[in-house]
């Protein structure tokens, strides 16, 4: 390994070291633990209250539109959008960014430092919270717990896992790019998301635009949209993991590269 | 070329402006900024921090060149190594000790972490900031602050500080050993830059200084030598002796001798001439001739003070 190698493997080390707690512990994310801990919460309800025992198919279905619905569309989006576009952002409101500009800190080093920050950030919230409401939404049943342990559960959890980190991984690239590109990264997450969730109902070709239905596909379990919805939905077969899984990484990865780019462009004057 | 005047040893603009849309920052800038210490003197908005967020890279200029020592601010892995820079944005990262903000972006230079910490240990005990360092930045007082914000600048020793309003907050010790700090970083070869508001201090400061006014270099230079290119307003001499009347009356006959004027005690003189060269032989003249006994003779307006208001003056009103 040569000596520039170690360097910039040093330096993402510090940036990550820097960037991590302040990310994962941030009072401004209260919000965050909320989306994550929210689903967590009405499972173990759930399984508290529940006296009737019904089909196991109830609770993984139950389970698979939560995950589809809340999860991806909802909190692993915006939990995404609020650790990824404050990771710039957020330092240009603080006006604390250019400490890091006057290091002798490649761009990309930077970037690189802080993303993969907020992957560990993201990924240690959502990732147990996902796997906690799995295990949790039937665990009043014996026969979840057969299905879990005994049958196609753990397998299943394996992908919702994949999903979740994948749905960081790109999420995470968008809006960190967001964050350093936009004065007002909402405006742009906002078009992101209407863009998402408009996804079904658009023509084939542009489904596949988007990481929404890379991320669909790889879902173990499917959720049928409801009549009248399902009449206008355009249906494609879903894109085969070997394809979905590194597709989604290259593009992620080619996101964080333009983003540091951007930076290696940028400079440092707070709006004034 | 000379050492001491080569463009590794120099911070070089050629021809640099800098807009911000359509209001001007700095316009035609061209400097050679030798070793030693630099006061950038200008009222507000006359480009004092463009100039030093242009030569840390933090801004791009819009048309011209710079040069740090021979490095590009474009190539901040080259120039952050040589430059320090105590900006002038207050925050400091949220969360952080005084000891961990020192070390912490000391890590990100790619020193191992016994490094960081020795050199964070040494840079906040030379501002004085070692009782303080293990509690939050976010219970400093300002001028703690300012003090551990020049210790995470100079923690890594660059070559080149670059202090925006460095003495701000600090109370009258903490800037006689701030300033002590900078003689003594001036004195070993390195460049010091600094912008300061209190003119008597950059006096005391400085080994030159740049006059900034409406984003334009007005003078540059030793403070007298910036004196002595403002032919216009004749320059004042203080003369202390023992018979002042005597020695106005001998030297009021002189056409470059525009004013005197008896101060003070009755002992002190003040001249005002178009050409000082000659009053000062004059002087030698008169007290060979008279038996004057002269206590001191020294110029009474070649301090940046004086420099800044008549370049200046009344426009910039920060004094």
């Amino acid at each position: 390994m040569n000596a520039n190698t170690t360097l910039w493997r040093r330096q993402i080390a510090a940036v990550f070291r820097l960037e991590w707690r302040k990310t994962l512990l941030s009072k401004r994310g209260w919000w965050i633990y909320l989306l994550a801990a929210g689903p967590v919460a009405i499972c173990l309800l759930h399984a508290l209250t529940s006296r009737r025992a019904h089909p196991v198919g109830n609770d993984v279905r139950a389970f698979a539109v939560m995950f589809q619905l809340f999860y991806l569309r909802g909190a692993i989006f915006f939990g995404s959008m609020g650790i990824f576009a404050s990771l710039f952002r957020g330092e240009m409101l603080e006006k604390t960014l250019h400490y890091y500009y006057l290091t002798p800190l490649r761009r990309e080093s930077l970037v690189a430092g802080k993303y993969l920050a907020g992957l560990l950030a993201a990924c240690s919230l959502f990732v147990p919270s996902v796997a906690a409401s799995l295990l949790l939404i039937g665990s009043h049943d014996h026969a979840y717990s057969d299905y879990l342990w005994h049958g196609p559960g753990l397998g299943q959890l394996g992908w919702y896992v994949l999903v979740t980190v994948l749905a960081c991984v790109g999420y995470g690239a968008v809006f960190l790019a967001c964050g350093l590109l936009f004065r007002n990264p909402m405006i742009p997450a906002a078009v992101v998301y209407v863009w998402e969730n408009v996804n079904p109902f658009l023509p084939s070709l542009l489904q596949k635009i988007s990481v929404i239905s890379y991320l669909k596909g790889l879902c173990p379990v499917e959720v049928p949209l409801p009549p009248p919805l399902n009449v206008i939905v355009v249906d494609i077969d879903p894109t085969p993991a070997w394809i979905a899984v590194p597709g989604l990484l290259a593009v992620a990865a080619l996101l964080v590269a333009y983003t540091a780019v951007t930076a290696r462009r940028g400079e440092i004057s707070y709006g004034e | 070329m000379s050492a001491a005047s080569s463009p590794d040893t120099l911070i070089t603009f050629t021809d640099v402006s800098r807009f911000y849309g359509e209001v001007l920052g700095v316009n035609r800038v061209s400097l050679a900024i030798p070793q030693g210490v630099t006061s950038l003197v200008g009222p507000n908005g006359s480009g004092k921090s463009t100039l030093m967020n242009l030569m840390t890279g933090l801004i791009r200029p819009t048309q011209g060149e710079i040069r740090v020592r021979g490095a590009r601010p474009d190539h901040p892995e080259e120039l952050c190594r040589l430059v320090g820079y105590c900006a002038q944005f207050e925050a400091v990262p949220k969360g952080l000790t005084g000891f961990q903000f020192v070390f912490s972006y000391l890590l990100l230079h790619g020193f191992r972490s016994e490094e960081c910490a020795r050199r964070a240990r040494e840079a906040i005990e030379r501002v004085g900031m070692t009782a303080a360092a293990g509690r939050p930045v976010a219970a400093y007082s300002k001028g703690m602050r300012q003090r551990i914000k020049l210790a995470q600048a100079m923690a890594h020793s660059p070559d080149v500080l670059v202090l925006d309003e460095p003495l701000n907050g600090l109370d009258p010790m903490a800037r006689a050993e701030t300033i002590a700090l900078f003689r003594e970083w001036g004195d070993l070869g390195r460049h010091v830059i600094v912008s300061s508001h209190i003119l008597h201090e950059v006096d005391r400061i400085s080994d030159q200084v740049i006059l900034l006014s409406h984003g334009y270099v007005v003078a540059e230079g030793e403070i007298q030598g910036v004196r002595n290119e403002v032919k216009e307003q004749p320059m004042q001499i203080l003369v202390r002796c023992d018979r002042p009347r005597d020695l106005a009356s001998r030297l009021f006959s002189q056409d470059h001798l525009v004013e005197a004027k008896i101060q003070g005690d009755g002992r002190n003189l003040l001249l005002r001439t178009t050409d000082a060269d000659r009053l000062y032989l004059l002087l030698n003249q008169v007290i060979l001739e008279t038996g004057l006994e002269i206590e001191t003779v020294s110029p009474a307006d070649d301090d940046v003070n004086s420099v800044y208001q008549y370049l200046i003056g009344a426009e910039g009103g920060t004094t």
